[in-house]
């Protein structure tokens, strides 16, 4: 018979213990998400993290424990991100006979996200660290930390503010595009995709795939607007 | 099943190594995207095997970013003393991104004889209006 420290450690250090944790969590987010009706401020990312982050702070984990279970969770962001080109096959012929339109969309929201994200926390005297580490908030993660990391910002600290960009654009994203009438589906995944790229993205996959197909699309192209604006913006203001 | 977890996985591996050996700016998986697409172009043919894969990955998209999102405990520090510019430039960003991005798709997308009127009379209770 094994001692409860015993059991204990062995829970603590075993990736099963932290893997379970963050699918339970989902689950848990993902059924009062269902419950409220899909609303999109009941953002089941949110609701796990709360969860998770509640779990490891009252059992005293440390983050790096507990990702050594969740990097199995974390690794498949990889291959789903190539399987975005699935919906995107799906869409073809639309997207490429909106192609100029996408383009210039994407750009439009790429310069906007850079350049409405460093004038307010300018204005509310961010320190520079934090707006280098705010700036590319509305690209995918590994982007996004490679040009924080390229322009002196805190690569760890951008990860998080990504994140949480993501579960913003996601509960208000939705909000907003009815409150200005904007109803196209193509438009409406766009936007999600270039505000708040995978989690926004997750979102509109959740209610319409032609909405999630552009959504993909525009992670992409969002993230390589932005590695190269950010840069010549930075350098023309600061 | 297997065999389209195996294309999935050789695209993500190309993408990363094309992103690594060229110094990319596109992360691996993006272009592992890309590779995907091109094969699908150039086969002409989508099996529905692989359909079924992505949509299972997808459908469950949110997930896969809880870990990262964890994260958050490591910045408490950051966030608490920063937090007035970083929640502030965070949503306002969010919210213009999404406004400009969306209102300028759906302008360029409409035929030039609609545009002069943005809105269109589509009903905003319809489910999938609240995307």
């Amino acid at each position: 018979m094994q001692t409860y420290e015993d059991i204990w450690t062995y829970l603590n250090t075993s990736p099963l213990t932290h893997l379970t944790l963050t699918l339970l969590a989902y689950q848990a987010g993902s059924w009062i998400y269902k419950k409220g009706g899909m609303h999109p401020l009941l953002n089941p990312v949110m609701i796990a993290v709360i969860f998770v982050v509640s779990g490891l702070y009252f059992t005293g984990t440390s983050y790096a424990d507990y990702f050594e279970g969740a990097q199995f969770v974390h690794f498949l962001l990889g291959p789903a991100t190539v399987a975005l080109a699935i919906p995107l096959y799906l869409q073809y012929e639309q997207v490429k006979k909106s192609a100029f339109a996408i383009l210039i969309s994407i750009v439009a929201g790429s310069l906007t996200a850079i350049i409405t994200a460093l004038t307010i926390g300018y204005l509310l005297d961010g320190s520079k660290i934090t707006l280098l580490s705010v700036a590319p908030k509305s690209v995918t993660t590994p982007v996004a930390m490679g040009i924080s990391e390229q322009l002196g910002g805190l690569p760890s600290l951008t990860a998080i503010l990504v994140i949480l960009t993501g579960i913003c654009g996601a509960m208000l994203g939705p909000i907003c595009l009815n409150l200005i009438r904007v109803t196209d589906k193509p438009a409406r995944g766009l936007a999600m995709g270039t505000a708040s790229h995978g989690i926004g993205t997750a979102r509109a996959f959740q209610v319409n795939k032609t909405a999630g197909a552009f959504a993909g699309l525009a992670i992409g192209l969002n993230a390589l607007a932005t590695a190269i604006l950010l840069p010549l913006i930075w350098n023309w203001f600061f | 099943m297997l065999n389209q977890i195996t294309l999935i996985l050789c695209c993500h591996l190309a993408g990363e190594l094309t992103s690594k050996f060229f110094n990319l700016p596109a992360p691996g998986p993006v272009i592992g995207m890309v590779y995907l697409l091109c094969l699908l172009l150039w086969r002409g043919k989508l099996n529905k095997d692989l359909e079924t894969t992505a949509n299972q990955l997808l459908d469950n998209l949110s997930l896969l970013f809880v870990p990262a999102g964890v994260g958050v405990m490591l910045h408490f520090d950051r966030l608490s003393t920063d937090w007035l510019p970083i929640t502030m430039a965070l949503i306002g960003s969010t919210i213009a991104t999404i406004i400009v991005t969306g209102v300028l798709m759906q302008w360029l997308s409409k035929p030039p004889a609609e545009k002069s009127h943005l809105t269109p009379k589509a009903s905003m209770e319809s489910p999938d209006a609240n995307l």
